[in-house]
Protein backbone atom coordinates (compact mmCIF):
# COMPACT_ATOMS: atom_id res chain seq x y z
CA UNK A 1 0.00 0.00 0.00
CA UNK A 2 2.89 2.49 0.71
CA UNK A 3 4.29 1.71 -2.68
CA UNK A 4 0.77 2.23 -3.95
CA UNK A 5 0.91 5.42 -2.53
CA UNK A 6 4.80 6.66 -2.84
CA UNK A 7 4.15 5.89 -6.62
CA UNK A 8 1.09 7.57 -7.13
CA UNK A 9 2.54 10.78 -5.74
CA UNK A 10 5.99 9.77 -7.90
CA UNK A 11 3.70 9.89 -10.81
CA UNK A 12 1.80 12.82 -10.16
CA UNK A 13 5.01 15.11 -9.80
CA UNK A 14 5.86 13.29 -12.75
CA UNK A 15 3.08 13.68 -14.64
CA UNK A 16 3.13 17.53 -14.49
CA UNK A 17 6.21 18.06 -15.99
CA UNK A 18 4.85 15.89 -18.95
CA UNK A 19 1.79 17.95 -18.64
CA UNK A 20 3.38 20.93 -18.97
CA UNK A 21 5.29 19.69 -21.82
CA UNK A 22 2.11 18.53 -23.88
CA UNK A 23 0.31 21.42 -23.71
CA UNK A 24 3.25 22.87 -26.22
CA UNK A 25 2.93 19.90 -28.79
CA UNK A 26 -0.90 20.55 -28.86
CA UNK A 27 -1.09 23.99 -28.70
CA UNK A 28 0.83 23.94 -31.96
CA UNK A 29 -0.78 21.42 -33.52
CA UNK A 30 -4.02 22.44 -33.04
CA UNK A 31 -3.56 25.74 -35.04
CA UNK A 32 -1.06 24.57 -37.44
CA UNK A 33 -1.68 20.40 -37.68
CA UNK A 34 2.02 20.09 -37.29
CA UNK A 35 3.78 18.06 -34.68
CA UNK A 36 6.55 20.08 -33.66
CA UNK A 37 9.14 16.74 -32.76
CA UNK A 38 11.95 19.53 -31.82
CA UNK A 39 9.96 20.39 -28.82
CA UNK A 40 11.42 18.36 -26.50
CA UNK A 41 14.67 19.74 -27.13
CA UNK A 42 13.57 22.70 -25.72
CA UNK A 43 12.71 21.11 -22.39
CA UNK A 44 16.63 20.47 -22.42
CA UNK A 45 17.43 23.99 -23.38
CA UNK A 46 15.49 25.50 -20.81
CA UNK A 47 17.19 23.42 -18.16
CA UNK A 48 20.80 23.40 -19.59
CA UNK A 49 20.34 27.27 -19.67
CA UNK A 50 19.17 28.12 -16.26
CA UNK A 51 21.87 25.54 -14.82
CA UNK A 52 24.38 27.94 -16.94
CA UNK A 53 22.80 31.02 -15.20
CA UNK A 54 22.70 29.43 -11.37
CA UNK A 55 26.69 28.32 -12.06
CA UNK A 56 27.97 31.96 -13.22
CA UNK A 57 25.13 34.08 -10.79
CA UNK A 58 26.34 32.37 -7.74
CA UNK A 59 29.89 32.37 -6.96
CA UNK A 60 29.74 36.05 -8.27
CA UNK A 61 26.41 37.11 -5.68
CA UNK A 62 27.20 34.48 -2.87
CA UNK A 63 24.41 35.79 -0.69
CA UNK A 64 21.68 34.90 -3.13
CA UNK A 65 19.30 33.05 -1.45
CA UNK A 66 18.42 29.66 -3.44
CA UNK A 67 15.14 30.38 -4.72
CA UNK A 68 15.84 33.59 -6.33
CA UNK A 69 18.94 31.94 -8.41
CA UNK A 70 16.41 29.53 -9.36
CA UNK A 71 14.33 31.95 -10.73
CA UNK A 72 16.88 34.08 -12.51
CA UNK A 73 17.57 31.05 -13.88
CA UNK A 74 14.24 30.03 -14.99
CA UNK A 75 13.34 33.55 -16.08
CA UNK A 76 16.71 33.00 -18.86
CA UNK A 77 15.79 30.08 -19.71
CA UNK A 78 12.51 31.01 -20.46
CA UNK A 79 13.35 33.59 -22.30
CA UNK A 80 16.12 32.29 -24.30
CA UNK A 81 13.56 28.93 -25.15
CA UNK A 82 10.85 31.60 -26.13
CA UNK A 83 13.47 33.24 -28.87
CA UNK A 84 14.98 29.69 -29.95
CA UNK A 85 10.96 29.06 -30.68
CA UNK A 86 10.35 32.08 -32.59
CA UNK A 87 13.66 31.59 -34.75
CA UNK A 88 12.07 27.50 -35.56
CA UNK A 89 9.33 28.76 -36.31
CA UNK A 90 10.50 31.35 -38.64
CA UNK A 91 13.29 29.39 -40.49
CA UNK A 92 12.05 25.98 -40.50
CA UNK A 93 8.00 25.50 -40.18
CA UNK A 94 6.97 28.64 -42.19
CA UNK A 95 8.37 28.42 -45.17
CA UNK A 96 6.79 24.82 -45.49
CA UNK A 97 2.91 26.08 -44.17
CA UNK A 98 1.64 24.55 -46.93
CA UNK A 99 4.01 21.80 -48.01
CA UNK A 100 2.40 18.53 -47.78
CA UNK A 101 2.77 17.18 -44.30
CA UNK A 102 6.32 14.84 -44.20
CA UNK A 103 8.32 17.90 -45.30
CA UNK A 104 7.59 20.06 -41.66
CA UNK A 105 7.47 16.57 -39.80
CA UNK A 106 11.13 15.47 -41.38
CA UNK A 107 12.21 19.54 -40.70
CA UNK A 108 11.19 19.01 -36.80
CA UNK A 109 13.48 15.81 -36.53
CA UNK A 110 16.17 17.81 -38.09
CA UNK A 111 15.57 20.55 -36.00
CA UNK A 112 15.56 17.98 -33.12
CA UNK A 113 19.03 16.71 -34.16
CA UNK A 114 20.35 19.96 -34.74
CA UNK A 115 19.24 21.38 -31.54
CA UNK A 116 20.68 18.25 -29.52
CA UNK A 117 24.10 18.65 -31.35
CA UNK A 118 24.21 22.03 -30.68
CA UNK A 119 23.82 21.84 -26.93
CA UNK A 120 25.95 18.80 -26.93
CA UNK A 121 29.05 21.67 -28.24
CA UNK A 122 28.12 23.28 -25.67
CA UNK A 123 27.78 21.92 -22.58
CA UNK A 124 29.38 18.39 -23.66
CA UNK A 125 28.40 15.00 -23.63
CA UNK A 126 28.83 14.82 -19.79
CA UNK A 127 25.61 14.80 -17.27
CA UNK A 128 25.32 18.12 -15.30
CA UNK A 129 25.15 17.79 -11.57
CA UNK A 130 22.12 20.34 -10.58
CA UNK A 131 22.85 22.29 -7.47
CA UNK A 132 19.90 21.65 -4.58
CA UNK A 133 19.09 25.35 -4.82
CA UNK A 134 15.82 24.91 -2.74
CA UNK A 135 15.01 23.10 0.69
CA UNK A 136 15.60 19.02 0.17
CA UNK A 137 13.33 18.78 3.07
CA UNK A 138 10.57 15.85 2.85
CA UNK A 139 7.14 15.70 4.05
CA UNK A 140 4.95 12.42 5.11
CA UNK A 141 2.03 12.09 2.98
CA UNK A 142 -0.47 9.00 3.82
CA UNK A 143 2.32 7.09 3.90
CA UNK A 144 4.55 8.63 1.40
CA UNK A 145 7.32 10.64 1.16
CA UNK A 146 6.92 13.69 -0.87
CA UNK A 147 10.00 16.94 -1.09
CA UNK A 148 9.21 20.52 -0.65
CA UNK A 149 11.20 20.17 -4.43
CA UNK A 150 8.10 18.14 -5.81
CA UNK A 151 5.21 19.78 -4.18
CA UNK A 152 6.17 23.15 -5.40
CA UNK A 153 6.59 21.59 -9.10
CA UNK A 154 3.31 19.87 -8.87
CA UNK A 155 1.83 23.41 -7.73
CA UNK A 156 3.69 25.58 -10.01
CA UNK A 157 2.49 23.02 -12.82
CA UNK A 158 -1.17 23.52 -11.46
CA UNK A 159 -0.61 27.12 -11.63
CA UNK A 160 0.83 27.73 -15.08
CA UNK A 161 -2.12 25.08 -15.96
CA UNK A 162 -5.05 27.40 -14.55
CA UNK A 163 -3.38 30.95 -15.82
CA UNK A 164 -3.44 29.18 -19.72
CA UNK A 165 -6.54 28.00 -19.55
CA UNK A 166 -7.65 31.43 -18.48
CA UNK A 167 -5.58 33.04 -21.32
CA UNK A 168 -7.58 30.32 -23.80
CA UNK A 169 -10.99 30.69 -22.46
CA UNK A 170 -10.79 34.26 -21.38
CA UNK A 171 -8.60 36.81 -23.82
CA UNK A 172 -8.70 38.22 -26.91
CA UNK A 173 -5.50 36.46 -27.95
CA UNK A 174 -7.01 33.25 -26.51
CA UNK A 175 -10.42 33.20 -28.38
CA UNK A 176 -8.54 33.89 -31.73
CA UNK A 177 -6.55 30.87 -31.11
CA UNK A 178 -9.47 29.22 -30.64
CA UNK A 179 -10.87 30.43 -34.09
CA UNK A 180 -7.33 29.90 -35.62
CA UNK A 181 -7.75 26.00 -33.98
CA UNK A 182 -10.91 25.37 -36.37
CA UNK A 183 -10.59 27.32 -39.56
CA UNK A 184 -7.28 29.52 -40.49
CA UNK A 185 -8.47 31.27 -43.64
CA UNK A 186 -12.22 32.71 -41.93
CA UNK A 187 -10.04 33.82 -38.77
CA UNK A 188 -7.58 35.74 -41.29
CA UNK A 189 -10.90 37.30 -42.66
CA UNK A 190 -11.65 38.22 -39.71
CA UNK A 191 -8.56 40.90 -39.11
CA UNK A 192 -6.44 37.54 -37.39
CA UNK A 193 -2.69 38.16 -38.28
CA UNK A 194 -2.13 34.58 -38.00
CA UNK A 195 1.31 34.55 -38.05
CA UNK A 196 1.19 36.23 -35.04
CA UNK A 197 -0.89 33.72 -33.74
CA UNK A 198 1.10 30.94 -34.35
CA UNK A 199 4.55 32.36 -33.05
CA UNK A 200 2.03 33.14 -29.90
CA UNK A 201 1.28 29.37 -29.73
CA UNK A 202 5.13 28.76 -30.02
CA UNK A 203 6.32 31.30 -27.38
CA UNK A 204 4.02 29.59 -24.93
CA UNK A 205 4.81 25.69 -25.37
CA UNK A 206 8.25 27.08 -25.20
CA UNK A 207 8.19 28.89 -21.68
CA UNK A 208 6.24 25.60 -20.45
CA UNK A 209 8.79 23.83 -21.81
CA UNK A 210 11.43 25.24 -19.74
CA UNK A 211 9.86 25.81 -16.79
CA UNK A 212 9.22 22.21 -17.40
CA UNK A 213 12.98 21.67 -17.69
CA UNK A 214 14.29 23.36 -14.65
CA UNK A 215 11.43 21.22 -12.99
CA UNK A 216 12.59 17.85 -14.01
CA UNK A 217 16.54 18.66 -13.39
CA UNK A 218 15.56 19.79 -10.07
CA UNK A 219 13.67 16.66 -9.37
CA UNK A 220 16.45 14.40 -10.57
CA UNK A 221 19.35 16.58 -9.80
CA UNK A 222 20.78 15.92 -13.16
CA UNK A 223 20.52 17.59 -16.70
CA UNK A 224 22.22 16.70 -20.09
CA UNK A 225 21.98 17.25 -23.65
CA UNK A 226 20.29 14.31 -24.27
CA UNK A 227 17.93 14.66 -21.74
CA UNK A 228 14.91 16.17 -23.79
CA UNK A 229 14.53 13.86 -26.54
CA UNK A 230 13.12 10.25 -24.63
CA UNK A 231 10.87 13.14 -22.14
CA UNK A 232 9.43 15.00 -25.55
CA UNK A 233 8.41 11.45 -27.00
CA UNK A 234 6.47 10.61 -23.80
CA UNK A 235 5.36 14.36 -23.44
CA UNK A 236 3.84 13.45 -27.43
CA UNK A 237 2.02 10.37 -25.99
CA UNK A 238 0.82 12.19 -23.45
CA UNK A 239 -1.06 14.48 -26.01
CA UNK A 240 -2.27 12.01 -28.27
CA UNK A 241 -3.62 10.24 -25.03
CA UNK A 242 -5.11 13.18 -23.94
CA UNK A 243 -6.26 13.83 -27.52
CA UNK A 244 -3.82 16.14 -29.43
CA UNK A 245 -5.23 19.63 -30.17
CA UNK A 246 -6.92 19.84 -26.71
CA UNK A 247 -5.63 21.86 -24.19
CA UNK A 248 -7.32 19.91 -21.11
CA UNK A 249 -6.98 16.80 -23.17
CA UNK A 250 -3.08 17.61 -22.66
CA UNK A 251 -2.96 17.98 -19.32
CA UNK A 252 -5.16 14.80 -18.50
CA UNK A 253 -3.16 12.65 -20.72
CA UNK A 254 0.37 14.19 -19.09
CA UNK A 255 -0.81 13.20 -15.81
CA UNK A 256 -2.62 9.21 -16.47
CA UNK A 257 0.55 9.06 -18.41
CA UNK A 258 2.96 9.60 -15.81
CA UNK A 259 0.97 7.80 -13.14
CA UNK A 260 0.86 4.62 -15.08
CA UNK A 261 4.39 5.25 -15.73
CA UNK A 262 5.37 5.01 -12.16
CA UNK A 263 3.04 2.25 -10.75
CA UNK A 264 4.46 0.52 -13.94
CA UNK A 265 8.20 1.46 -12.45
CA UNK A 266 6.56 0.13 -8.99
CA UNK A 267 4.71 -2.98 -10.03
CA UNK A 268 6.31 -4.33 -13.21
CA UNK A 269 9.24 -6.56 -11.74
CA UNK A 270 6.15 -8.40 -9.35
CA UNK A 271 3.37 -8.60 -12.19
CA UNK A 272 5.85 -9.66 -14.33
CA UNK A 273 7.33 -12.46 -12.25
CA UNK A 274 10.57 -10.57 -12.51
CA UNK A 275 10.67 -11.23 -16.00
CA UNK A 276 10.32 -7.39 -16.64
CA UNK A 277 11.87 -5.40 -14.46
CA UNK A 278 11.10 -1.36 -13.80
CA UNK A 279 13.60 0.24 -16.23
CA UNK A 280 10.80 -1.09 -18.77
CA UNK A 281 8.59 2.01 -17.53
CA UNK A 282 9.87 3.50 -20.91
CA UNK A 283 8.38 1.04 -23.20
CA UNK A 284 5.30 1.31 -21.05
CA UNK A 285 4.89 4.81 -22.38
CA UNK A 286 5.36 3.90 -25.76
CA UNK A 287 2.82 0.62 -25.47
CA UNK A 288 0.80 2.77 -23.90
CA UNK A 289 0.80 5.24 -27.59
CA UNK A 290 -0.11 2.01 -30.07
CA UNK A 291 -2.59 1.25 -27.93
CA UNK A 292 -4.37 4.65 -27.92
CA UNK A 293 -3.28 4.83 -31.65
CA UNK A 294 -5.55 1.78 -32.67
CA UNK A 295 -8.57 2.09 -30.52
CA UNK A 296 -8.89 5.28 -30.14
CA UNK A 297 -7.09 7.61 -32.07
CA UNK A 298 -8.37 11.26 -31.28
CA UNK A 299 -7.27 10.48 -27.56
CA UNK A 300 -9.57 10.63 -24.40
CA UNK A 301 -10.88 14.11 -25.11
CA UNK A 302 -10.14 15.08 -28.35
CA UNK A 303 -12.84 15.16 -31.21
CA UNK A 304 -13.14 12.68 -34.28
CA UNK A 305 -10.21 14.03 -36.77
CA UNK A 306 -11.59 15.22 -39.52
CA UNK A 307 -14.24 17.70 -37.90
CA UNK A 308 -11.08 20.19 -38.96
CA UNK A 309 -12.78 22.40 -41.35
CA UNK B 1 -14.36 55.98 -59.43
CA UNK B 2 -15.77 52.93 -57.70
CA UNK B 3 -15.17 51.43 -54.55
CA UNK B 4 -14.04 48.40 -56.14
CA UNK B 5 -12.50 48.57 -59.96
CA UNK B 6 -11.21 44.64 -60.74
CA UNK B 7 -9.28 44.82 -64.15
CA UNK B 8 -8.31 41.69 -66.13
CA UNK B 9 -8.37 39.37 -62.83
CA UNK B 10 -7.39 35.81 -63.51
CA UNK B 11 -7.21 32.98 -60.98
CA UNK B 12 -5.57 29.84 -61.70
CA UNK B 13 -4.91 26.86 -59.35
CA UNK B 14 -1.65 25.15 -60.60
CA UNK B 15 -2.74 24.47 -64.37
CA UNK B 16 -6.23 24.72 -63.80
CA UNK B 17 -7.54 28.78 -64.76
CA UNK B 18 -10.79 29.04 -62.89
CA UNK B 19 -11.19 33.02 -63.31
CA UNK B 20 -9.85 34.14 -67.44
CA UNK B 21 -9.85 38.11 -67.21
CA UNK B 22 -12.89 39.38 -65.52
CA UNK B 23 -13.81 43.31 -64.99
CA UNK B 24 -15.90 44.34 -62.01
CA UNK B 25 -16.93 47.51 -60.71
CA UNK B 26 -18.83 48.20 -57.70
CA UNK B 27 -19.71 52.01 -57.01
CA UNK B 28 -20.22 53.09 -53.09
CA UNK B 29 -23.50 52.49 -52.12
CA UNK B 30 -24.83 50.06 -54.45
CA UNK B 31 -25.60 46.57 -54.59
CA UNK B 32 -23.72 44.51 -57.09
CA UNK B 33 -24.64 40.80 -57.44
CA UNK B 34 -22.56 37.86 -59.26
CA UNK B 35 -24.47 35.16 -60.59
CA UNK B 36 -23.34 31.97 -62.29
CA UNK B 37 -23.48 28.22 -62.39
CA UNK B 38 -21.27 25.92 -60.02
CA UNK B 39 -17.57 25.69 -60.85
CA UNK B 40 -18.22 29.36 -62.85
CA UNK B 41 -15.97 30.69 -60.91
CA UNK B 42 -17.92 33.00 -58.35
CA UNK B 43 -16.10 31.82 -55.25
CA UNK B 44 -12.50 32.21 -56.68
CA UNK B 45 -12.96 35.87 -57.63
CA UNK B 46 -14.07 36.84 -54.26
CA UNK B 47 -11.04 35.38 -52.61
CA UNK B 48 -8.88 37.19 -55.17
CA UNK B 49 -10.91 40.35 -53.96
CA UNK B 50 -10.97 39.65 -50.26
CA UNK B 51 -7.01 38.54 -50.33
CA UNK B 52 -7.14 35.14 -49.58
CA UNK B 53 -5.61 34.03 -53.14
CA UNK B 54 -3.15 36.20 -54.64
CA UNK B 55 -4.57 36.63 -58.78
CA UNK B 56 -2.64 35.29 -61.72
CA UNK B 57 -2.99 38.46 -63.04
CA UNK B 58 -5.04 41.54 -62.92
CA UNK B 59 -5.55 44.53 -61.18
CA UNK B 60 -8.01 44.94 -57.67
CA UNK B 61 -8.28 48.35 -56.85
CA UNK B 62 -10.62 49.31 -53.26
CA UNK B 63 -10.89 52.57 -52.46
CA UNK B 64 -8.20 53.75 -55.09
CA UNK B 65 -5.82 51.50 -53.73
CA UNK B 66 -4.28 48.53 -55.23
CA UNK B 67 -4.73 46.06 -52.84
CA UNK B 68 -3.22 42.77 -54.81
CA UNK B 69 -0.93 41.60 -52.42
CA UNK B 70 -2.25 42.65 -49.08
CA UNK B 71 -3.51 39.85 -46.69
CA UNK B 72 -7.48 39.83 -45.66
CA UNK B 73 -6.00 40.41 -42.14
CA UNK B 74 -5.15 43.85 -43.25
CA UNK B 75 -7.66 44.49 -45.87
CA UNK B 76 -10.73 44.07 -43.15
CA UNK B 77 -9.38 47.08 -41.32
CA UNK B 78 -9.79 49.55 -44.51
CA UNK B 79 -13.29 48.51 -44.01
CA UNK B 80 -13.03 45.24 -46.74
CA UNK B 81 -14.85 42.23 -44.98
CA UNK B 82 -15.94 38.93 -46.17
CA UNK B 83 -18.72 36.71 -45.38
CA UNK B 84 -17.53 33.16 -46.72
CA UNK B 85 -19.23 29.82 -48.32
CA UNK B 86 -20.50 27.81 -46.31
CA UNK B 87 -20.56 30.24 -43.51
CA UNK B 88 -17.04 29.67 -41.74
CA UNK B 89 -18.90 29.72 -38.72
CA UNK B 90 -16.49 28.65 -35.25
CA UNK B 91 -18.33 25.78 -34.26
CA UNK B 92 -16.72 25.35 -30.98
CA UNK B 93 -16.50 29.11 -29.89
CA UNK B 94 -19.99 30.26 -28.47
CA UNK B 95 -22.38 32.50 -30.59
CA UNK B 96 -20.97 36.10 -28.57
CA UNK B 97 -17.24 34.82 -29.31
CA UNK B 98 -17.93 34.36 -32.98
CA UNK B 99 -19.33 38.02 -32.85
CA UNK B 100 -16.15 38.92 -31.00
CA UNK B 101 -14.09 37.47 -33.48
CA UNK B 102 -15.98 39.62 -36.42
CA UNK B 103 -14.55 42.32 -34.47
CA UNK B 104 -10.90 41.36 -34.26
CA UNK B 105 -10.09 44.27 -36.33
CA UNK B 106 -12.02 47.17 -34.55
CA UNK B 107 -10.85 48.75 -31.13
CA UNK B 108 -12.87 50.89 -28.74
CA UNK B 109 -15.07 48.70 -26.27
CA UNK B 110 -17.60 51.17 -27.10
CA UNK B 111 -17.48 51.34 -30.77
CA UNK B 112 -17.37 47.06 -30.47
CA UNK B 113 -20.39 46.99 -28.23
CA UNK B 114 -22.70 49.41 -30.00
CA UNK B 115 -21.85 47.10 -33.12
CA UNK B 116 -22.86 44.19 -31.25
CA UNK B 117 -26.40 45.95 -30.35
CA UNK B 118 -26.78 46.91 -33.75
CA UNK B 119 -26.22 43.35 -34.88
CA UNK B 120 -28.61 42.21 -32.29
CA UNK B 121 -30.71 44.44 -33.49
CA UNK B 122 -30.93 43.10 -36.62
CA UNK B 123 -30.79 39.55 -35.62
CA UNK B 124 -32.53 39.23 -31.86
CA UNK B 125 -32.18 35.35 -32.06
CA UNK B 126 -28.78 35.55 -32.26
CA UNK B 127 -29.03 37.79 -28.69
CA UNK B 128 -31.22 35.18 -27.45
CA UNK B 129 -28.55 32.46 -28.11
CA UNK B 130 -25.36 34.60 -27.18
CA UNK B 131 -24.02 32.05 -24.89
CA UNK B 132 -24.91 29.05 -26.70
CA UNK B 133 -22.29 27.08 -29.00
CA UNK B 134 -22.41 27.92 -32.44
CA UNK B 135 -22.23 24.80 -33.80
CA UNK B 136 -25.25 23.92 -32.32
CA UNK B 137 -27.29 26.54 -33.99
CA UNK B 138 -30.00 25.84 -37.22
CA UNK B 139 -28.09 26.24 -40.58
CA UNK B 140 -30.31 29.76 -40.73
CA UNK B 141 -29.15 30.59 -37.66
CA UNK B 142 -25.75 29.75 -38.96
CA UNK B 143 -26.48 32.18 -41.53
CA UNK B 144 -27.11 34.72 -39.43
CA UNK B 145 -24.50 34.88 -36.88
CA UNK B 146 -22.21 34.49 -40.56
CA UNK B 147 -23.59 37.61 -41.46
CA UNK B 148 -23.79 39.74 -38.21
CA UNK B 149 -20.26 38.62 -37.85
CA UNK B 150 -19.32 40.15 -41.02
CA UNK B 151 -20.97 43.59 -39.50
CA UNK B 152 -19.19 42.93 -36.40
CA UNK B 153 -16.13 44.40 -38.46
CA UNK B 154 -18.17 48.06 -39.63
CA UNK B 155 -17.32 47.05 -43.35
CA UNK B 156 -17.79 49.33 -46.31
CA UNK B 157 -17.84 46.89 -48.76
CA UNK B 158 -18.86 43.77 -47.72
CA UNK B 159 -18.50 40.71 -50.10
CA UNK B 160 -21.36 37.56 -49.49
CA UNK B 161 -20.46 34.22 -50.93
CA UNK B 162 -24.37 32.31 -51.38
CA UNK B 163 -25.75 33.58 -48.25
CA UNK B 164 -28.59 31.30 -48.48
CA UNK B 165 -27.12 28.12 -49.91
CA UNK B 166 -29.21 25.15 -48.52
CA UNK B 167 -31.70 27.52 -46.62
CA UNK B 168 -35.63 26.73 -46.63
CA UNK B 169 -37.37 29.82 -48.89
CA UNK B 170 -38.71 31.40 -45.49
CA UNK B 171 -34.95 31.52 -44.61
CA UNK B 172 -34.05 32.76 -48.00
CA UNK B 173 -36.47 35.65 -47.69
CA UNK B 174 -34.99 36.46 -44.10
CA UNK B 175 -31.70 36.65 -45.20
CA UNK B 176 -32.56 38.95 -48.13
CA UNK B 177 -34.70 41.35 -45.94
CA UNK B 178 -31.37 41.74 -43.85
CA UNK B 179 -29.45 42.13 -46.52
CA UNK B 180 -31.72 44.74 -47.81
CA UNK B 181 -31.15 46.57 -44.27
CA UNK B 182 -27.74 45.79 -44.36
CA UNK B 183 -27.54 47.79 -47.61
CA UNK B 184 -29.70 50.72 -46.32
CA UNK B 185 -27.24 51.71 -43.75
CA UNK B 186 -24.64 52.65 -46.69
CA UNK B 187 -23.13 49.04 -46.79
CA UNK B 188 -21.66 48.90 -50.45
CA UNK B 189 -22.25 44.51 -51.42
CA UNK B 190 -21.10 42.34 -53.88
CA UNK B 191 -23.37 39.74 -53.45
CA UNK B 192 -22.77 35.82 -55.29
CA UNK B 193 -25.77 33.76 -55.24
CA UNK B 194 -27.42 30.97 -56.85
CA UNK B 195 -30.91 32.26 -56.49
CA UNK B 196 -30.45 34.67 -59.55
CA UNK B 197 -34.27 36.00 -58.90
CA UNK B 198 -33.89 37.18 -55.70
CA UNK B 199 -30.37 38.42 -55.79
CA UNK B 200 -31.55 40.64 -58.98
CA UNK B 201 -34.59 42.17 -57.20
CA UNK B 202 -32.07 43.49 -54.27
CA UNK B 203 -29.01 44.62 -56.36
CA UNK B 204 -28.72 46.70 -58.90
CA UNK B 205 -26.91 46.04 -61.31
CA UNK B 206 -25.30 42.07 -62.27
CA UNK B 207 -22.50 40.21 -63.83
CA UNK B 208 -23.25 36.56 -64.90
CA UNK B 209 -20.25 34.29 -64.89
CA UNK B 210 -19.66 31.62 -67.23
CA UNK B 211 -16.54 29.91 -67.23
CA UNK B 212 -14.59 32.02 -65.54
CA UNK B 213 -15.32 35.07 -67.46
CA UNK B 214 -18.18 37.30 -67.72
CA UNK B 215 -20.78 36.38 -70.07
CA UNK B 216 -23.46 39.00 -69.78
CA UNK B 217 -23.71 42.40 -67.54
CA UNK B 218 -26.16 44.76 -66.98
CA UNK B 219 -28.62 46.29 -64.80
CA UNK B 220 -30.75 44.35 -62.64
CA UNK B 221 -33.94 45.00 -64.85
CA UNK B 222 -32.32 44.35 -68.30
CA UNK B 223 -30.13 40.75 -66.79
CA UNK B 224 -33.92 39.94 -65.24
CA UNK B 225 -35.44 40.27 -69.13
CA UNK B 226 -32.99 38.97 -70.61
CA UNK B 227 -34.04 35.33 -72.16
CA UNK B 228 -30.73 33.87 -71.92
CA UNK B 229 -30.49 34.60 -68.26
CA UNK B 230 -34.30 33.63 -67.34
CA UNK B 231 -33.49 30.10 -69.44
CA UNK B 232 -30.23 29.35 -67.67
CA UNK B 233 -30.96 30.79 -63.75
CA UNK B 234 -34.45 32.25 -63.64
CA UNK B 235 -36.05 29.18 -64.93
N1 LIG C 1 -8.60 24.77 -54.33
C1 LIG C 1 -8.87 24.45 -55.61
N2 LIG C 1 -8.01 23.67 -56.30
C2 LIG C 1 -8.24 23.35 -57.59
N3 LIG C 1 -9.32 23.76 -58.27
C3 LIG C 1 -10.21 24.54 -57.64
C4 LIG C 1 -10.04 24.92 -56.28
N4 LIG C 1 -11.08 25.69 -55.92
C5 LIG C 1 -11.86 25.78 -56.99
N5 LIG C 1 -11.34 25.10 -58.03
C6 LIG C 1 -11.92 24.99 -59.39
O1 LIG C 1 -12.11 26.28 -59.89
C7 LIG C 1 -13.34 26.37 -60.58
C8 LIG C 1 -14.17 27.50 -59.99
O2 LIG C 1 -14.51 27.17 -58.66
P1 LIG C 1 -15.30 28.17 -57.71
O3 LIG C 1 -15.35 27.57 -56.36
O4 LIG C 1 -14.73 29.52 -57.83
O5 LIG C 1 -16.74 28.14 -58.37
P2 LIG C 1 -18.12 28.75 -57.87
O6 LIG C 1 -18.62 29.56 -58.99
O7 LIG C 1 -17.95 29.40 -56.56
O8 LIG C 1 -19.01 27.45 -57.73
P3 LIG C 1 -20.16 27.07 -56.67
O9 LIG C 1 -21.40 27.72 -57.16
O10 LIG C 1 -20.26 25.59 -56.77
O11 LIG C 1 -19.73 27.55 -55.34
C9 LIG C 1 -13.99 25.01 -60.46
O12 LIG C 1 -13.76 24.31 -61.66
C10 LIG C 1 -13.28 24.36 -59.33
O13 LIG C 1 -13.20 22.97 -59.50
MG1 LIG D 1 -18.71 29.07 -54.70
Amino acid sequence: MDIFIQQLVNGVVLGSIYALVALGYTLVYGILGLINFAHGELVMVGALVALSVVRTLSPLLPGLPGWVLALLGTAVAAGVCALLAILIERVAYRPLRHAPRLAPLITAIGVSIALQNLAMVIWGRQYHSVPPLLPAASHQFAGAAITEVQILIVALAALLMAGLIGLVHRTRLGRAMRACAENIQVAELMGVNVNAIVVAAFVIGAVLAAVAGVMVSANYGLAHYHMGFLLGLKAFTAAVLGGIGNVGGAMLGGLLLGIMESLGAGYLEDLSGGFLGSHYQDVLAFFVLILVLVSRPSGLLGERVGQRA
Amino acid sequence: MSLLEVRGLQVAYGGIRAVRGIDLDVPEGEVRCLIGANGAGKTSTLKALSGLLTPAAGGIRYDGQDIVGIPPHRLVRQGLAMAPEGRGIFGRLTVLENLQMGAYSQTGSARIQSSLERVFELFPRLAERRRQTAGTLSGGEQQMLSLGRALMARPRLLLLDEPTMGLAPRMVSAVFDALRLIAGQGVTLLLVEQNARMALRLANYGYVLESGTVALQGTAETLAEDPRVREAYLG
